[in-house]
């Protein structure tokens, strides 16, 4: 009976294991299914690389090359910004940073992971948004009403910053301690040893926190709908608003039906597809730092 | 003559190794200089970080806590008092729902992949892959996909169910995650023990490796709890965005950022959208710190 139970438990154990494969294939199976008929219907050239999306045209266009350059160009924008600023503030807490400010600082960051990102956005709205217009608009003289590219990669910048500051300290940390320690022994300063030996020796962690903050940014929704402004058309400047993947999906689902509900489905295939190149290159460079 | 020439050579030699040596300074100050523009640019980027996230968190509380009016804590939502109470009771409805189904899974399979798979064999492979790939699925993709399953295929309708289910698989990764390091985390002596006094393998699991990996299985599930309460792109179209307490399970509902995004976007409620940030806020901050707490007590346990 005692043994009974025992294999019993461990098959419940297994089946219940199965769930995350079963929601993955269920995921695939129903993205694919409801995408890709809408692919073919329109042309699988004409909507990856159509210029124009007016689904409510007679004949209607379906094209996402604005929206697939609008996503890109913001998580480029965000990488700019947040790189440099995420990566400096890793080294700090790992190496330069002293124990009780880190009890403090930790905290912080994990703090910023968790700010949901609606509240993101509603403060681009009330403080980003205003002020790019006042500044980069008017002041400059550049244009736009503050909903821009600018904004929405200034916005992302900050977002992504958690993800690429916990994964690079962690993996500044894991660099073993003789490194940085023989370095010191040779005459380097603490900076030189930090700079010139530690982050070479993590750069594929490094490297994997950059894009999976590339895959955040790439799929963030709600914050990048508040303050991209969301114009269908080819990028006009970074002063200017664009639509991005994720905002197409959430902006026209509500009241689509026929193909173009289909092709907003398909935009959600697109943007899967994106998501899991970049999850394949985040498990390949991570293996890459367990040698 | 011979003296003469040898020290004008000997000045003509010190001179050039004076230059040499100011050339030998220059360089190292440069590269002091280097370094320490590079230690100032690292405490810049610090500062930036932390500066960033105090003034979200101050700008937002600051201006948003005078919005807190009584009114917004009505029991029924109406485009006057524009209630943030259904949406608070939402918000704890699917917290519950979701967690019901996800914790359970997670949590086996946790256990699954700790305690009774061989490692490396293909099963354990494939749930590791999976895990992942789950983790890195952006929100708006399982809020397509809850659509197109549980609302459409499954007749569901915009449901509490479906957005519960949508959101259980989206925190099951975390879930996951934080349970196997939990475990692993319990020393292998313990196992030993309880084999060692006869103990099966259920009862050494149920009896001696939970009980001391419970601080950190629920920090991950205080964790989750957060990702819960601030999602929105997983849930306008699973669970909807009717502003009413879901009277059983398969009715509408939603949840505090929903309800916030809803008022934000039609524009007339800025205030009440301030006063729903700040409470969320709120609700974040308590449950980083709750999170934090629990994380610590395990590293006190483990000392």
């Amino acid at each position: 009976m005692q043994n009974f139970k025992e294999i019993a438990m461990k098959y419940v154990f297994f089946f219940a294991a199965l769930f995350s494969v079963a929601a993955v294939s269920l995921i695939c199976i129903f993205l694919f299914a409801n995408g890709i008929p809408a692919m073919g219907k329109i042309g699988f050239f004409n909507f990856l690389l159509g210029r124009e999306w007016s689904p409510n045209d007679v004949p209607a266009y379906f094209g996402i090359f604005p929206m697939i350059l609008g996503s890109i160009y913001i998580t480029a924008g965000a990488v700019i910004v947040g790189v440099p600023i995420g990566i400096l503030t890793a080294v700090f807490m790992a190496e330069m940073c002293p124990k009780k400010l880190y009890k403090i600082l930790k905290p912080a960051v994990d703090l910023l992971a968790g700010i949901p990102s609606i509240v993101y956005g509603f403060f681009a709205v009330v403080v980003i948004v205003p002020f790019v217009r006042a500044f980069f608009g008017e002041k400059l003289g550049m244009g736009g009403n503050g909903s821009s590219i600018l904004t929405a990669s200034l916005l992302l910048g900050i977002m992504i910053l958690p993800t690429i500051i916990s994964i690079t300290e962690s993996s500044v940390r894991a660099v073993p301690r003789e490194i940085y320690d023989g370095a010191v022994a040779l005459g380097a300063s603490r900076e030189r040893a930090v700079f010139g030996c530690v982050i070479p020796a993590a750069k594929s962690g490094i490297m994997a926190g950059v894009i999976l903050g590339i895959g955040r940014a790439i799929g963030e929704t709600m914050a990048v709908i508040m303050v991209a402004g969301n114009q269908a058309r080819m990028p006009a400047g970074i002063f200017k608003g664009i639509r991005t993947l994720t905002a197409n999906i959430v902006l026209e689902m509500g009241y689509a039906s026929g193909l173009h509900r289909e092709a907003l489905i398909a935009t959600g295939v697109v943007l899967f597809v994106f998501i899991l190149i970049i999850n394949l290159l985040f498990s390949i460079l991570k293996k890459g730092d367990n040698k | 003559m011979r003296k003469r020439f040898f020290s004008s050579f000997l000045k003509k030699f010190r001179f050039g190794s004076k230059l040499m040596d100011v050339f030998y300074r220059f360089l190292s100050w440069f590269s002091k200089v280097k370094y320490y523009a590079l230690r100032f640019l690292v405490w810049v980027a610090a500062a930036i970080t932390f500066l960033v996230l105090i003034f979200i968190i101050a700008y937002i509380l600051f201006n948003g806590t005078p919005h807190i009016t009584p009114s917004l804590f009505s029991l029924k939502y109406n485009s006057r008092n524009v209630s943030l109470f259904p949406a608070l009771v939402t918000t704890v409805l699917t917290v519950l729902s979701s967690l019901l189904i996800a914790v359970p899974f997670g949590i086996s399979t946790a256990i699954f992949l700790v305690e009774y798979a061989k490692r490396g064999s293909r099963a354990v492979k494939l749930i590791r892959v999976t895990a992942e790939t789950l983790s890195g699925i952006p929100s708006i993709v399982y809020g397509l996909f809850g659509m197109l399953f549980f609302v459409t295929f499954l007749h569901w309708g915009f449901s509490l169910l479906a957005g519960s289910f949508t959101l259980s698989i989206m925190i099951l990764p975390l879930i996951i995650r934080t349970t196997e390091e939990s475990l692993k985390a319990v020393p292998d002596s313990f196992r030993e023990g309880s084999f060692g006094l006869g103990a099966g393998r259920l009862r050494t699991v149920f009896r001696v490796v939970l009980p001391s990996a419970m601080p950190g299985i629920l920090a991950g599930i205080i964790l989750s709890i957060g990702r819960i309460v601030g999602e929105t792109a997983a849930l306008i179209y699973t669970a909807g965005t009717v502003a009413k307490i879901p009277e059983n399970p398969l009715a509408s509902g939603r949840t505090l950022a929903v309800h916030m995004w809803a008022l934000s976007s039609e524009g007339l409620y800025t205030s009440q959208a301030y006063a729903t940030a700040v409470i969320l806020l709120l609700v974040v901050i308590l449950i980083n710190a709750l999170s934090a707490y629990t994380a610590r007590k395990i590293a006190k346990n483990s000392a």
